[in-house]
């Protein structure tokens, strides 16, 4: 066998030379080579995510009084608490609900954006697409910080009303779940858009021309083209946004200002501030299913309309 | 100009002006808070209020007195650092056997490494702080970089893999035909290809560790926290502008990555 001949056979899955015992032998020596690669990886994982998840999951089954007490056992009494306490249905119904309106509203502004990138010829193409993703490169520490500026009592927004007179008093937007929707939505937005643009990316511009060729207007060809086509697209981003709200931690925190209340801030609260960890991980555990409802409907959405 | 037939000109056209505003309107939403904060950093209002009665650099002067920033900094990039060198190796070989081995169970050990972005951050913030409070690892250094390392892998594996799957394999089949073991052709062929992927992949790394919030806050609380933890608590319990200072220096930060990410393999086969 020459070597063209060897080159040509092997198509990149690793060295081997000859056929028959020596080619046996090589495939051999691969698989170790390859477990030898894989396993600092696979211990990697498996000691900081796997296993905390799995631990987590347990904990969720012992009992807990706070404080750092566990008591190891194998109850469902923990998982019920809070299923029981109409004051955690209401917790996770705030959660659902705002995940719903926050991935909604993304996916509004998000759209003009993501259409736009996809379709301009603009050779300022990439600046403007770095401008779109940026925002996701920088802390949302700092981003739910700046609409704590703008929303805030004195903030922009309301000095702009006051000032122009079409409101009396300020608008109670910071500490409250309306102002934590507003900074959710922007903050998700480039993760909306990236979703959309590989959606738009794949639908064919021939389809507009064609419909717009035979005499659609605008808003025709958008209605009837191109928004059905890029459906797909949408729910992805719809999902993805969605999964992200219900998890969010910081912007709840910070613009929820102690007032809004959602699975993510009890859990933290009942982890960090009163150290009950079975609870924690029980309402981690709604969180959790409540994650693989919504992307099971979502997979089931997804064969109907076929993305 | 060439002269085409009039409907197919070159593209459908989505340049109308409504078009052009709605997409100005949702720049402006997306970029306010950045917008804002850079404003806000340069006023000589005491509390965060507007509009600004004038300029100042107070609070940026304000910032080296800052200790608790100073600090957050300082524990920020060393454990970013050691997060970004331990996810490399411990990615970039996983990723080479991937795409360049065959072997059983390939498929679900690949979405094994791309798992950790689909697990709620909260969640796993939970798990760890329930495994390591018990071994007294908590509000530690090593307790950061454990924390981060599952939340950083995925994206390491993401542009490896995207530059081993786009590069040519023959220049490393001639390495091995003319003799070169596996480590030579790793280090002198195959690394040197796929230097942006790895690249790009260290840089997300590095700033998906340093800008991470929640993990850090349950399992480094208190000690020395890092920067997004002392800027969380700093926001909770005080308004001034000091904060948006620091910001503007953070976004500034980002910006020279997005630029650095977006030379090496491009921003968007990087997020």
């Amino acid at each position: 066998m020459s070597a063209t001949q060897t080159l040509a056979s092997v198509e990149g899955t690793g060295p081997h030379r000859a056929s028959g015992e020596q080619e046996r032998r090589t495939k051999k020596r691969n698989r170790r080579i390859a477990l030898a690669l894989v396993i600092p990886g696979i211990l990697g994982i498996g000691v900081t995510f796997l296993f905390p998840l799995v631990y987590m999951i347990r904990m969720a089954f012992n009992e807990g009084s706070g404080n750092g007490i566990v008591v190891e056992t194998f109850t469902f009494a923990t998982i019920l608490d809070p299923l029981t306490d109409s004051y955690y249905w209401k917790v996770t119904f705030d959660t659902f609900l705002m995940g719903l309106v926050v991935g909604l509203l993304c996916i509004v502004v998000s759209y003009p954006i993501a259409l736009f990138l996809s379709r301009t010829q603009s050779k300022w193409m990439g600046l403007l697409l770095a401008a779109a993703l940026a925002p996701l490169l920088t802390s949302a520490v700092v981003r739910t910080y700046g609409w704590m500026v703008l929303l805030g009592d004195d903030g922009l927004v309301n000095s702009t009303l006051l000032g122009v007179g079409l409101i009396d008093s300020p608008i109670r937007m910071a500490n409250s779940m309306s102002g934590v929707v507003i900074g959710l939505v922007e903050i998700f937005m480039p993760y909306a858009i990236l979703a959309m643009m590989s959606g738009f990316g794949r639908i064919s511009t021939q389809l507009e021309e064609a419909a717009g060729s035979l005499g659609a207007n605008k808003a025709k060809v958008f209605f009837r083209v191109t928004f059905p086509l890029s459906l797909p697209g949408v729910l992805t981003a719809f999902l993805l946004v969605f999964v992200l709200s219900i998890s969010t931690f910081v912007t709840p925190r910070l613009l929820g200002g102690g007032v809004v209340q959602v699975l993510a801030t009890e859990i933290y609260d009942q982890a960090t501030g009163l150290l009950n960890w079975p609870f924690a991980a029980a309402l981690a555990l709604i969180l959790l299913v409540l994650f693989g409802a919504v992307i099971s409907v979502y997979q089931a959405l997804i064969k109907k309309i076929g993305g | 100009m060439t002269t085409v037939p009039v409907p197919f000109r070159k593209k459908f056209a989505w340049g109308g002006l409504a078009f052009k505003i709605v997409v100005t309107l949702a720049y402006l939403f997306l970029l306010a808070p950045l917008l804002i904060v850079f404003v806000i950093s340069f006023s000589s209002n005491q509390y965060l209020s507007f509009p600004p009665k004038g300029f100042t650099l107070d609070w940026y002067k304000a910032l080296p007195e800052q200790t608790q920033f100073i600090e957050g900094l300082q524990t920020s990039l060393l454990t970013a650092t050691i997060t970004t060198i331990i996810v490399l190796l411990i990615a970039v070989p996983a990723t080479l056997a991937l795409d360049r081995y065959d072997f059983k169970g390939k498929g679900a050990l690949a979405g094994l490494f791309l798992s950790p972005l689909l697990v709620p951050t909260i969640v796993l913030a939970l798990g760890l702080v329930i495994v390591l409070g018990p071994l007294g690892l908590t509000n530690t250094y090593a307790s950061i970089v454990i924390g981060h390392i599952a939340i950083t892998v995925p994206y390491v594996v993401r542009t490896t893999l995207m530059s081993l799957q786009t590069s040519d394999t023959s220049c490393e089949e001639a390495a091995r035909v003319l003799g070169a073991h596996g480590g030579t052709v790793f280090w002198r062929v195959t690394l040197p290809i796929i230097r942006p992927g790895v690249i790009a992949g260290a840089v997300m790394a590095f700033i998906v560790s340093f800008d991470e919030a929640v993990i850090s806050l349950f399992v480094a609380e208190s000690g020395r926290p890092t920067l997004p933890v002392q800027v969380l608590r700093y926001v909770e319990n005080s308004a001034d502008a000091v904060v948006a200072a620091l910001s503007v220096i953070l976004i500034l930060f980002s910006v020279v990555i997005v630029v650095i990410v977006e030379r090496v393999v491009g921003l968007r086969n990087a997020l």
